[in-house]
């Protein structure tokens, strides 16, 4: 396998789903067993737009439309898998992979530990996650926790375009299941995205903006409202520094610990439910490390609301953390008044 | 040895060679004897856990697989021991996975209910209910897709008709035409549960007109019959026509695991279908038509009995993988 980083001098300016689709386009140019498998992904294009003309470029052979049938459709990607193919299969939203949950959990992520590494299953799950945009509580959820749970899967959470793209061919050359978390509210924003393939590797988390007084970890979404609210605290001469965390299992324990140790303060920003959450096993692995003693204040968690996402627009806001809660909360931590 | 040739010999007698019946019969032995030496050895504490024992039902297994090839694939059921010997796998082998063993198909990692043989094409059986449909018919899928001729079995019993997996795998299956076999093994009970109490239509094979594929319902005892219903179905498959359902009638001797205390049935059922054991039945078949006499018969039970106690032997001497490596196979081992 090539997993060799072939970065074109060429960047372009492209949305997080044209990246995406760019990743898509160019696997599937790469490598005949790629199939793209999903919900309306042919001619509709796909819910979100990210698949498009894929169809018309490579036929209906290789971009599948599937019934709406989530639990057999990700059980035949799986099946696929295993025997030769590279499925990317779409779920239509992450909230409708409950419904494949056995295909996911009991299956892909198993097979290959059951069968004693005799067999793998190299699939990838694409997943529209995440809430704002009014679509209430079966639509918007962020389920990276609960299949970051799950030994024999990894999780992957991108934040930019470049990414997005990265991260998807990253997903596609590892031998074993990997779960994508697209967030939706991304899907059309535009950022610099090198041509040509190559990989963000799984497991690497980035450090998008140095500071020295306070740490946030943040993903997806919240890594902008991170960096925007530590653009703010910067005129305070509060440097917070940013952690795009891009992959939620397994988790760059590396980087995380390093930041903590230079700040001695810790924010997990993340938009699935606080309890049990991805910042809560951020705030464990720190707390059982040799950055324990380098904290100087409690660790602070900003999670989303123990309620499912409603529908009205200012509960669905109040639900999942915003851009002056990170603010307020970084700068307590930073002041010392947490 | 003179072959019968007349109408009215069974379709296995006319289709096989004599070798190969040979190799049928002992491969249902050796299932019989496999189960019974895992029986035994876990009431003597060699293997743990549980397991869920296909005595009764060998006929369904090997005349199944008849006609795959190792490049065929089979997903398997928790009641997968047969499949798995039937597909071609080494019961040695098989003991050390029972056992725990380092050297077992798993490496010890899945025992009795993740059994598997991926080299002859024997996908897994599976611990879920139902988990295997949906995989098979991604297996049809890349056969289909990369232009191969090889077909997929995907076994289930009666009581995974009734979970969605079923009816969303079946219909994928018929609308894009791929090269799998549904058999269903109706062992009339998902574990207490009749499937004539949970099942709204009179017989599985039913289930397929819903889905637009041949549906047939065989004597699952009868080694013949349910060779020629694969027969047709693997034809069928391999030129490209798509899916068919079998449905096999049988029935498991034992309890549904080590836990079960048979209240749900009666002790006449059990005789009444012990009396058409599949074994002798097709024993006898094979020596009415001349295939093999008594003393042949003999030696290839003989012959399977020694593949069991070696199998055993090679099980208990083989070692346990080592405690450090309990994260092994998670994931695939990424090059140095």
């Amino acid at each position: 396998m090539n997993a060799q980083v072939q970065i074109d001098a060429q960047v372009r300016e492209l949305s997080y789903a044209e990246a995406i689709r760019e990743a898509m386009a160019i696997a599937l140019e790469r490598d005949p067993a790629v199939v793209l498998m999903g919900e309306d992904i042919g001619t509709y294009g796909g819910a979100f737009q990210v698949t498009g003309d894929l169809i018309d470029r490579f036929g209906p052979d290789r971009v599948m439309d599937t019934p709406i049938s989530e639990l057999g459709g990700a059980g035949v990607a799986v099946g696929a898998a295993l025997t030769g193919l590279k499925p990317i299969f779409e779920f239509q939203f992450s909230d409708f992979a409950a419904l494949a949950m056995e295909q996911i959990v009991n299956q892909a992520a198993k097979l290959r530990y059951m069968l004693g590494g005799e067999a793998e299953v190299p699939v990838v799950f694409r997943m529209p996650s995440g809430s704002g945009t009014g679509a209430a509580a079966q639509h918007s959820q962020s389920f990276e926790a609960w299949f970051g749970h799950v030994p024999g899967l990894k999780v992957v959470q991108p934040s930019t375009p470049a990414e997005a793209k990265g991260l998807l061919l990253a997903a596609l050359a590892d031998p074993d299941p990997v779960i994508v978390f697209e967030h939706k509210l991304l899907y059309k924003m535009k950022g610099p995205v090198p041509a040509g393939h190559y990989i963000t590797p799984i497991g690497k988390a980035a450090v998008v903006r140095p500071g020295q007084h306070v740490t946030i970890v943040a993903s997806a979404i919240m890594v902008h409202r991170a960096l925007e609210a530590a653009a703010k605290l910067a005129r305070e001469g509060i440097e917070a520094e940013v952690i795009d965390l891009r992959t939620v299992r397994p988790l760059d324990r590396e980087t995380i610990i390093a930041s903590v140790k230079k700040t001695g303060k810790l924010l997990c920003v993340y938009e699935g439910v606080k309890t049990l959450g991805v910042g809560a096993e951020i705030s464990a692995l720190v707390a059982e490390s040799e950055a324990f003693d380098y904290l100087d204040a409690p660790i602070q968690r900003l999670g989303g609301a123990e309620a499912p996402i409603p529908y009205n627009p200012d509960l669905e806001r109040a639900a999942v953390p915003q851009m002056p809660d990170i603010e307020r909360v970084a700068r307590q931590l930073a002041k010392g008044e947490v | 040895m003179m072959r019968d040739t007349q109408e009215n010999t069974p379709f296995a007698i006319r289709q096989f060679s004599p070798a190969q019946l040979r190799e049928a019969l002992r491969k249902m032995h050796l299932i019989r004897l496999f189960e019974e030496g895992a029986e035994e050895s876990y009431m003597r504490g060699l293997i743990h856990g549980t397991m869920h024992l296909s005595i009764g039902q060998e006929a369904s297994a090997v005349a199944t697989c008849m006609e795959l090839t190792d490049a065929d694939k089979i997903t398997s059921t928790h009641r997968g021991h047969g499949h798995c010997i039937a597909k071609g796998a080494d019961v040695g082998r098989m003991f050390a996975e029972f056992f725990g063993k380092e050297t077992g198909y798993c490496h010890g990692r899945g025992g009795s209910m993740h059994i598997a043989d991926v080299k002859t094409g024997n996908l897994g059986a599976n611990g879920i209910v139902g988990g295997g449909l949906p995989i098979a018919v991604g297996a049809a899928l890349t056969a289909k897709r990369l232009g191969r001729d090889d077909v997929t079995v995907c076994f289930f019993g009666d009581g995974a008709n009734n979970e969605g997996a079923f009816h969303e795998a079946l219909n994928m299956a018929a609308i894009w035409k791929l090269p799998v076999i549904f058999v269903c093994e109706n062992n009339k009970y998902g574990m207490s549960t009749a499937a004539a109490y949970a099942t709204a239509v009179p017989n599985i094979a039913d289930r397929a007109v819903a889905y637009s594929m041949p549906g047939v319902t065989v004597d699952g005892n009868d080694f013949s019959a349910v060779a020629e219903a694969l027969h047709d179905a693997i034809a069928r498959a391999r030129a490209g026509e798509g899916p068919s359902l079998v449905e096999n009638l049988t029935y498991r001797w034992r309890g549904h695991s080590k836990s079960d205390r048979n209240r749900y049935r009666t002790k006449d059922e059990i005789e009444e279908w012990m009396s058409r054991d599949p074994i002798a039945r097709f024993r006898a078949e094979l020596i009415a038509h001349g295939v093999l006499d008594e003393a042949e018969a003999d030696a290839v039970e003989a012959e399977a009995q020694a593949a069991v106690a070696a199998g055993i032997d090679f099980a208990r001497q083989s070692p346990a993988p080592g405690i450090g490596d309990v994260t092994k196979f998670v994931h695939a081992e990424v090059a140095a």
